[in-house]
């Protein structure tokens, strides 16, 4: 398919490989941000094929791995009642509650529909009148513009029985608290392309200067990710720290301006508690206060909960790329992708689930 | 959640007050909110994210790209004229 095929050409990756090599000097670590991006270096093969000196860590961008299992708690007691149809993006039915996920919600005669699109929610509201229609609006700035626009129809439209559970988070805020952690690895990044396809990457040069890392925007298919590492590693090598675009075709500096206005009419920054991670200020969106009335967690009051991670579950390191998915003692163990104990082993972007379905705990081992 | 799939606009048209379309994924027809996009007409190429697309492919950006990635790949052969690609 054009725009797939020709960034996957096996010459072009070689060459790419050829060049790395060629100026890299000395070991260097890059941070990944996007847990897409995490996949598709392992699933063809690249972080193997890279030279020894080049270390990829895996970053915090796995929306359904952040969301806060109080959040999933109070998603799941929502989905459970009677008078709602719960939808939400497949990603999310098998990451696990407290105590069951939204499969099991459904198992037991709960309502649970998996929706493409949030559009889709908003014609199943108005399909069912007299059901209550909830999205789980989750996600980075990629899924925003279309969960703000589900919103925003929902009231240009009049449809009163949609509502939304909101658990949106950015990029940028967690970028920053990775590198200003004492623990902090990482010494470029290749920013998240689709993200920045939304949000362009205005955000970032002030970040770059800060901290002194090179940041590049990467896309997804293999010539894309090796030239976000070329690019990253140049900078490194020649002593720079700038934000660079790797992702011409698809990224502008100042991104999707109509989808930027949407957002900004229905979503406002707020704090928010990332899995794992804990508080990050302004680290998120939630709804504006014209459009509360769409708040599914106002609307069905289901009271405070309380929750209690796994133990033995250390996604939050593996989520600041402070620890690998095979440094956890847990992994492949206790947990698996049919038994997980966190969400990256459930996600299909999380870095646990990637390592496992890829085998690299051998590679990891090795190098 | 952020893997956006590029494919082809082959109608575009309105519903209430959004523009939509019918995109093209290699042989699937799937509809699409084209309101991000308006400028994105029918046979140029959209990343679609859950749906809405993003951004329209910019189609010289991508050549100039790859014309670039192929003189790399050129000047390496012309470096190492015996190794077999």
């Amino acid at each position: 398919m054009k725009y797939v095929d020709e960034y996957r050409d096996p010459a072009q990756v070689k060459s790419l490989l050829e060049e790395i090599a060629k100026i890299v000097s000395r070991p260097w670590t890059l941070m990944e941000i996007c847990g897409g991006q995490t996949h598709a270096f392992l699933h063809h093969g690249l972080d193997d094929m890279l030279p020894g000196e080049i270390e990829l860590v895996h970053g915090p961008g796995c929306p359904v791995c952040v969301t806060p299992l109080e959040q999933i708690d109070r998603a799941l007691a929502i989905a459970a009642r009677p008078e709602v149809i719960f939808t939400s993006y497949g990603d999310m039915l098998r990451v696990p509650g407290s105590t069951v996920d939204l499969f099991n919600v459904r198992a037991k005669g709960g309502d649970v529909r998996v929706v493409y699109s949030p559009l889709e929610s908003l014609k199943i509201a108005q399909a069912n009148p007299d059901k209550q229609v909830v999205f789980f609006a989750i996600g980075f700035e990629t899924t925003a513009p279309a969960n703000a626009m589900a919103v925003l129809q929902a009231q240009k439209q009049n449809i009163k029985n949609f509502s939304v559970v909101v658990s949106h988070v950015c990029v940028p805020p967690a970028m920053e608290a990775i590198l200003s952690s004492k623990h902090n690895r990482v010494q470029a990044y290749l920013a998240a392309g689709h993200v920045c396809a939304v949000m362009g990457y205005h955000e970032y040069p002030p970040i770059a200067e800060k901290y002194k890392v090179p940041i590049v925007v990467t896309g997804f298919e293999p010539v894309d990710l090796l030239r976000g590492v070329l690019t990253a590693i140049k900078q490194l090598e020649a002593g720079k720290a700038e934000v660079e675009n790797a992702y011409e075709r698809a990224v502008t500096l100042e991104g999707n301006l109509p989808a930027q206005k949407v957002i900004n009419t229905v979503l406002q920054p707020v704090d928010r508690k990332w899995r794992g991670i804990g508080m990050i200020p302004k680290s998120g969106w939630g709804l504006r206060p014209e459009f509360e009335s769409f708040d599914a967690e106002t609307r069905f009051s289901v009271g405070e909960i309380v929750t209690q991670e796994s133990p033995l579950c250390i996604a939050g390191e593996i989520l600041q790329g402070i620890q690998k998915p095979p440094q956890c003692s847990a992994f492949g163990k206790e947990c698996t992708p049919s038994t997980p104990l966190g969400a990256p082993m459930v996600s299909a972007e999380g870095a646990c689930s990637a390592y496992y379905r890829y085998h690299r705990e051998a590679v990891f081992h090795e190098r | 959640m952020c893997l956006s799939i590029p494919g082809k606009i082959t109608e575009v048209y309105e519903d209430g007050s959004l523009i939509m379309g019918k995109v093209d994924f290699g042989g699937v027809l799937k509809e699409v909110c084209l309101d991000y996009v308006p400028e994105a007409q029918t046979g140029q190429y959209v990343l679609i994210h859950v749906g809405f697309a993003i951004s329209v492919l910019d189609e010289d950006e991508a050549m100039a790209r790859m014309d670039l990635l192929r003189e790399i790949e050129s000047f390496e052969e012309e470096l190492n004229p015996d190794e077999i690609r």
